[in-house]
């Protein structure tokens, strides 16, 4: 209904025109809900993705600046002195930071979930193992150690954890490509919607849409009122969606800490800056929708 | 009053603003509802549509302010055949075009001054041109009251006049006029009339479909005297004929 004031004859707002099209009702408002979870949705996808991206680049980073190396003594030397003359050839190697070997613990530690808590590990041969932390900016082959460890006489296998690097790698790729998936099925689906309140809201205000084409109203003029009235709806509601992923994000990064979900989905400050475009794609898709379905609505009345 | 009352039998039919060569018209798959009409209407001439309910008067009118399309013949428009004129045209045809619905078409949520502006905004015209017009016209048909009033809150004979106005307002080429005196006294009638001849008489070819025997004679203007979708008669009111 009309919002005008009714004090005075003089009044300038009793005299600036009204707009074509009536005041937005309860139709309307589902819509704005609608999009703006929709909105919330993707924003919180597009957040998700960027940090099981992060996460999995930290995971291939880490693995791939090291390698273990693991040593089997030979009859007439004990595995701490094989793991011991191991660290100290692997050390001297080009492209190689530090090699450490580890105590018999650590080694007996890392298979003790294979093995159980009955197996009395002291009786096994439990190999040593050496962990090998690799020159970021040269690093050394898993070949140039071997050839090393061959030329001391060791007994080794290095392991360049290319299995696990694949596994990961490959699992970010299916996370990025999923998340992408969902997002766009979100956005597709907003669109959807748009379109959909954008043919109801016509034929809601079929007699608007009449009178004007009857008036000699062309075709793209009436389709931009409702191009402009929808896509400034879905801004505000992608706006609200935005804002409250945003803030999701930010308890996320604030209250995850190194026991919560930081560690897997490792939240950025920065990315909360992904939802800034949020509002302005919400209109794009509206505005296209909107007016793709008055257009085609109005090519039916002519 | 017309400067030539008879005009359309007498123009050159390819000058005449609206021109029905052989036209039929019939809604989807159901029956004509216009049948084989062919006639001129030369600029600046003024008739009544009559004939009985379901006669097809206004579907006459329909056809001329483009809302429906012939299924045979041709009609032409200014000159222009409207089977070939391109969408993008259409538009500026129905500009020149000033339509009294039957049924009004006012917007509820538009004041009766901004419903009456709807032509003038649609034409480009800003708000400071046409206020004046607009008052001043609305002030003629007797709303100078209720101009900041909604439909809704109109009676039925202030929605006839300010529909009217609306119609008017833009100075069209043509008006079309489907029962305009249909909710109003006899006194406002007269004054409708006498705002149609006005614009007659400045240029406007004037077609007014109407029940209102009293109206036809009193203008003492030609029919197109429509009977089951035929063109039964044109020229002056036959003796003894009933509109």
């Amino acid at each position: 209904m009309s919002r005008r004031r009714t004090s005075g004859p003089f009044d300038l707002d009793r005299w600036r025109p009204a707009p074509f099209l009536p005041e937005r009702d309860t139709r309307d408002s589902a819509l704005v809900f609608v999009v703006a979870v929709l909105c919330f949705l993707a924003c919180l996808t597009a957040l998700g993705v960027i940090a099981s991206d992060r996460a999995a680049r930290g995971w291939s980073h880490q693995l791939s600046g090291e390698m273990t190396v693991i040593v089997r003594p030979k009859a007439n030397e004990t595995p701490d002195s094989a793991a011991a003359r191991a660290a100290e050839t692997l050390a001297g190697v080009p492209g190689v930071a530090e090699a450490r070997a580890l105590e018999r613990e650590k080694a007996e530690a890392l298979i003790a979930p294979w093995l159980g808590e009955a197996a009395d590990l002291a009786d096994l041969p439990v190999p040593r193992l050496v962990a090998v932390l690799l020159d970021r900016e040269a690093p050394a082959s898993a070949q140039s150690l071997e050839r090393a460890l061959l030329a001391r006489g060791l007994d080794a296998v290095v392991d360049d954890h290319t299995t696990w690097l694949a596994d990961i790698q490959r699992g970010a790729a299916i996370a990025r490509w999923v998340g992408l998936g969902v997002f766009l099925l979100i956005s597709a689906a907003a669109a959807a919607v748009v379109a959909f309140a954008t043919r109801a809201g016509l034929a809601a205000r079929r007699e608007v849409v009449e009178l004007l084409h009857l008036t000699g109203a062309e075709d793209a003029f009436i389709a931009r009122l409702f191009q402009v009235r929808f896509a400034q709806m879905a801004a505000g509601a992608g706006l609200v969606g935005a804002a409250c992923a945003a803030v999701l994000g930010a308890a996320m990064r604030l209250g995850g800490g190194g026991q919560g979900l930081t560690p897997v989905l490792p939240v950025a400050w920065s990315d909360l800056l992904a939802v800034l475009p949020c509002p302005l794609a919400a209109a794009l898709v509206a505005a296209v929708a909107a007016r793709m379905t008055a257009a085609s609505l109005i090519r039916e009345l002519s | 009053m017309s400067r030539n009352p008879n005009a359309a039998e007498t123009a050159d039919a390819w000058d005449a603003v609206v021109r029905f060569d052989d036209v039929s018209m019939r809604y989807g798959r159901e029956p004509e509802t216009l049948k084989d009409l062919s006639f001129s209407l030369p600029q600046g001439s003024f008739h009544f549509v009559t004939g009985p309910s379901g006669a097809g008067k206004t579907s006459l009118l329909k056809l001329i302010y483009l809302a429906a399309q012939p299924s045979k013949g041709l009609l032409h428009l200014f000159g222009q055949d409207v089977a070939q004129t391109p969408a993008e045209v259409r538009p500026f045809l129905r500009r020149r075009i000033g339509v009294v619905f039957q049924e009004f078409r006012l917007l509820d949520h538009l004041s009766a001054f901004d419903n009456a502006a709807v032509p003038l905004r649609i034409a480009g015209r800003k708000p400071d041109s046409y206020r004046q017009d607009v008052a001043e016209l609305l002030t003629w048909v007797g709303l100078k009251d209720r101009m900041h009033a909604l439909p809704p809150t109109l009676a039925g004979g202030e929605k006839q006049r300010l529909a009217i106005a609306r119609a008017v307002v833009g100075r069209p080429d043509i008006l079309l006029a489907d029962e305009p005196t249909g909710n109003v006294d006899h006194e406002m009638g007269l004054r409708i009339l006498r705002l149609f001849l006005e614009l007659n008489r400045l240029g406007t070819t004037v077609l007014i479909a109407t029940h209102d025997q009293d109206l036809v004679a009193r203008s003492g203007m030609p029919v197109l005297h429509l009977e089951d979708g035929r063109l039964a008669h044109m020229g002056p009111v036959a003796a003894g004929a009933r509109p």
